[in-house]
């Protein structure tokens, strides 16, 4: 009994391994294949996870026949035979299976970080173009700073969503303010670094869009951003992926990747709009 | 009392002053000075199906404007003079949901009358009233639900606002007089069937506020009374 139990602990391991090796589920049927990558950094993500889904799938069917072997060995124990241990005792084991995991622990972190750092740690280029992204229940909001290039003050007290005033402004007495293009899309131009400045008006939102590998979380206070460039032409999903909400569900937009000659007119379009 | 003799005394009861009396009306146009706010153009992208529903974005409607300086959604009404009135009509009032937009942007009615918000999108709305006089609500309406029912016991002016799109802005007026008007689009307003007396006309504007003339009426008479209010350029 305890042999066959081996038998099926081997049998699931392998057959649970096996599609995932394969790759059968990857863009087929159910598709939980990752999106194309329209970033310049995505591919380092994409490859930090297919590294840890190797080590972690392996650590797994590691463990699963080391588990069915044990079973196997020691099944059919006899009642008067003594209990055999591992020699050293279970100290050593522990102690054994601490080290090796947070040793594969580790290594994901130091290997990964880099992937994660080029995003977080490291400056967008100087002349990257600024759009500040503002999330509220249950909407995103983005401004650019129009012609003048320079965003104009923010106002928690003139806010007036009936007015289309999202951000605050007072453009009867901030010049800057005047000019700034406010949007319902992130329009940006492809192959351009975009560095977003990130801002919430009440509660914690977030900014998720899979094409760009980007998950960043928006928290009232406090001044996040991010910067990306993303390389092809399209329209992408934004949405939020932090509970916000009534309308959480409903909390999305859209990433606009235009050519420069049709975010010119854009821009030509929003200007006139003002 | 034979049928007739009913009638007649309904008649007098219900329109009793006017009847006897004649009855005078105030009429007018409403009208800016200056230069109003460009309405902003809203952007919808974020919600296809209602984005789609209109050829050309629609606009902000806080000043709404007609040919030679005449302001839309005015409500003209009378705030003092006019004797208590009873029950507030059967007949229910609508506020639809159409397009993420509200119609009519600006709904009048009667404290303790039926009003019911339609939706007719394709997407979950959640309609929330502003009130601080009346009690604050706010209820969801996903698409297909049938018409909420409700109404307001207390004259105030309230705005309205949809929690899942942010851009959605409406008003209530709610008012104790059945004698109101909202201007339309050549900013005309009449307030018929007025017994004689000297009454407080007010003009709200959302936006701009309140100003109020005072009129008196003698007989089957036609007062004008225009408004005038200031523009405000941001």
């Amino acid at each position: 009994m305890g042999k066959l139990f081996a038998v099926i602990l081997v049998v699931i391991a392998l057959a649970s391994a096996i599609p995932i090796v394969t790759h059968t589920w990857y863009g087929s049927g159910i598709n939980l294949a990752p999106p194309p990558d329209i970033s310049t950094h995505g591919y380092a993500i994409d490859k930090q996870l297919s590294e840890t889904m190797v080590e972690a799938g392996l650590s797994f069917l590691a463990a699963q026949l080391l588990l069915a072997f044990f079973v196997w060995k020691f099944a059919g124990r006899r009642d008067d035979q003594p209990i055999k241990t591992f020699p050293g005792g279970a100290k050593v084991v522990v102690i054994a299976a601490l080290v090796l995991v947070g040793t594969e622990i580790l290594a994901l972190g130091v290997f990964g970080q880099k992937a994660w750092a080029n995003v977080y740690f490291m400056p967008s280029a100087p002349d990257a173009m600024q759009i500040q992204a503002q999330a509220g229940q249950f909407a995103f909001y983005f401004r650019y700073p129009g012609v003048d290039g320079k965003f104009g003050v923010l106002h928690p007290d003139k806010i007036d969503e009936g007015n289309s005033n999202f951000f605050g402004l007072d453009p009867a007495n901030d010049m800057e303010s005047r000019d700034d293009i406010v949007s319902g899309e992130l329009a940006v131009p492809v192959n351009r670094e975009v560095l977003l400045l990130m801002h919430a008006k009440d509660v914690g939102h977030s900014f998720y869009v899979r094409e760009l590998r980007i998950q960043q979380d928006f928290v009232p206070g406090l001044d996040l951003s991010v910067h990306f460039t993303a390389t092809k032409v399209g329209k992408y999903e934004i949405v939020c992926t932090q509970l916000c909400g009534l309308g959480h569900y409903n909390m999305k937009a859209y990433l606009n990747v235009l050519s420069q000659e049709d975010f010119d007119s854009w821009m030509k379009q929003k200007v006139s709009e003002q | 009392m034979s049928r007739n003799h009913l009638l007649a005394a309904l008649l007098v009861t219900v329109a009793g002053p006017a009847w006897l009396f004649g009855a005078g009306t105030v009429s007018g146009k409403v009208t800016y000075t200056g230069t109003p706010a460009k309405q902003k153009t809203i952007d919808m992208s974020k919600e296809p199906s209602c984005a789609k529903q209109h050829a050309t974005p629609i606009t902000t409607e806080t000043v709404v404007t007609g040919p030679s300086n005449v302001l839309e959604n005015v409500v003209v009404y009378i705030s003092a003079g006019a004797a208590d009135e009873s029950s507030a009509p059967a007949q229910a009032v609508t506020f639809t949901q159409k397009g993420c937009q509200y119609i009519p942007h600006v709904l009048a009615m009667r404290t303790g009358q039926e009003l019911k918000v339609v939706n007719d999108d394709q997407t979950s709305h959640n309609i929330h009233p502003l009130a601080k006089v009346n009690h604050e609500w706010n209820k969801s309406q996903p698409p297909g639900t049938p018409p909420l029912s409700e109404k307001f016991e207390k004259e105030e002016f309230i705005p309205v606002k949809c929690n899942v799109h942010p851009w959605m802005r409406g008003y209530f007026a709610v008012l104790k007089t059945s004698h109101y008007a909202i201007t339309a689009d050549n900013g005309d307003f009449s307030l018929p069937n007025l017994p004689p007396g000297k009454y407080t006309i007010t003009a709200w504007q959302e936006d701009y506020g309140t100003q109020t003339q005072d009129v008196t009426i003698s007989g089957s008479e036609t007062k004008t009374v225009d408004f005038t209010f200031k523009a405000k350029p941001y």
